[in-house]
């Protein structure tokens, strides 16, 4: 049988009780789309202490290769987490445009 | 084959078949009027003649909790409730079958509260009709005996792999002493294969159950498990056939007495059949075409058989012992009509509320129904007439 969407499976094709058999596949999952504020990093004022990192509850922040912290947005809720523990106020959480 | 026939508390008789079936985690917590079973399985397992986990939770949450994660990992898992314990675990209850978790559980139907009450009728098992068991009703000692084995067989089956409730009226069936045909542990070998669970939580094989379903996959995993629950009535009328080669006592999702030329028949579910039958006999000897239809099988709804069953029926009499409140009287009766409505020569359906939280219904009092149901003639009965039976107005 020829392997259908994935993301939209039809009802015979889930496993029997709906089992995840792939282990970390919840990386698959797009959380950023429920954000509705994005945080944004101020270059000049980020001392890149990662505490922002530290802190994300959901693993969304890396380094980048200038060595500056920032959001997944494929991932970051936008809980505005960063912005409250950044010990220099660099993280300003910005309204996302519809 | 000798026969092991012994004179036992229904309880006692469900817990030592609990035990026979060999389980491997009991997690309950004690309610009137299922106290008995589980209080005798913990003798049983503290005497060490069952190798079982027994876990004496805090709540009937708590209890159907345990009994998802333990039959997770693969264990043979039982409970048993009543009325407010079945309410309490009600979250847990609905989760179960969508993760085609094979629990078994005995309900001692009593009544929901209030007024507070430990009587027996149905309102408790009708509160979760739509959970998505596999539900059956048992008419004597003997059938609660042969129903846990059917329930473990059914339950694991890995074509069915759902949670399975037998149904036994409270007090009525729960602490009457009976004579029950104990099975010989042989006979539970042949029936009951050991327990290969179709998914387990096991590090050699990492899996995910009960994740969250989003919205572009929910209605499927509804339908899914919509069509395990209708495809399971293939395997339990297997299971019921392969009872019936093994003891003898063959089990139908519809049973019928005295139906084949009946006119009017009684519809009864659980241990009022016994004393139906009883009426329907002394009215036979007044020469009255009287019958009675009892459903065994509740869910998955046996719709083929139950109309071929009352086929040439003029009138079915309905007893329920659960009110839907504002709603079109009682919920058997409502499913009866849903079942019938459009079929040629639908039989008139007479609906009578009976029978809550313990109040006694006699021989006599079945005869009055029939009596009072006699003027109902079609197209002066509608979907929501019913008399509440008895009622001091």
């Amino acid at each position: 049988m020829p392997k259908k969407n994935i993301e939209e499976p039809t009802w015979r094709e889930l496993p029997v009780g709906c089992v995840i058999s792939e282990p970390g596949n919840a990386c698959r999952y797009k959380t950023g789309d429920w954000r509705s504020m994005r945080p944004v990093v101020d270059k000049e004022k980020c001392i890149r202490c990662g505490v922002c990192y530290l802190f994300c509850p959901d693993m969304a922040i890396y380094k980048n290769d200038e060595g500056l912290f920032v959001a997944d947005l494929y991932y970051c809720k936008g809980c505005g987490i960063c912005a409250r523990e950044c010990f220099t106020g660099c993280i300003s959480m910005i309204p996302e445009e519809e | 084959m000798s026969i092991n026939r012994k004179g036992i508390e229904v309880s006692i008789g469900a817990a030592d078949a609990v035990a026979m079936a060999d389980v491997d985690v009991i997690a309950a917590y004690p309610i009137t009027p299922q106290t008995h079973i589980v209080e005798h399985l913990s003798e049983i397992v503290a005497r060490g003649d069952l190798d079982a986990e027994f876990i004496p939770v805090e709540s009937e949450h708590s209890a159907m909790s345990v009994c998802c994660g333990a039959s997770a990992v693969g264990a043979r898992t039982f409970t048993c409730t009543s009325s407010q314990g079945l309410a309490l675990m009600n979250e847990i209850v609905f989760i179960a079958p969508c993760m085609r978790l094979p629990i078994v559980m005995i309900l001692a139907n009593r009544s929901l509260s209030g007024p507070l009450s430990i009587w027996n009728d149905h309102s408790d098992v009708m509160s979760i009709r739509d959970c998505g068991w596999i539900q059956v009703f048992t008419e004597n000692g003997q059938d609660v005996f042969d129903h846990v084995f059917f329930a473990f067989r059914v339950a694991e089956n890995p074509q069915v792999s759902l949670p399975v409730i037998v149904n036994m009226d409270g007090f009525i069936l729960t602490h009457m002493i009976e004579a029950i045909e104990y099975w010989e542990p042989e006979m539970v070998r042949r029936y009951l294969p050991e327990f290969k669970p179709v998914n387990r939580l096991h590090p050699d094989k990492p899996v995910t159950m009960g994740a969250f379903g989003m919205p572009n996959i929910f209605t499927e995993a509804k339908k899914a498990q919509n069509e395990a629950l209708l495809s399971s009535k293939v395997e339990i009328l297997r299971a019921w056939k392969e009872m019936g080669d093994i003891t003898g006592r063959y089990y139908k999702p519809v049973e019928s007495y005295q139906a084949d030329d009946a006119e009017t028949v009684f519809l009864t579910m659980g241990s009022l059949s016994e004393t139906v039958s009883i009426a329907v006999d002394r009215l036979r000897a007044q020469g009255k075409a009287v019958g009675q239809i009892k459903l065994r099988l509740w869910r998955p709804f046996p719709f083929e058989e139950f109309r071929l069953a009352v086929k040439n029926v003029k009138k079915i009499i309905v007893l329920d012992r659960a009110l839907s409140f504002g709603g079109p009287g009682g919920p058997v009766a409502s499913e009866i009509r849903a079942a019938l409505y459009g079929e040629q020569n639908m039989p008139v359906v007479a609906n009578f509320v009976a029978g809550l939280a313990g109040r006694d219904v006699t021989v006599n009092d079945y005869i009055a129904m029939y009596e009072k149901a006699e003027p109902f003639a079609k197209g002066k009965v509608r979907q929501d007439d019913y008399i509440i039976y008895g009622v001091r107005e």
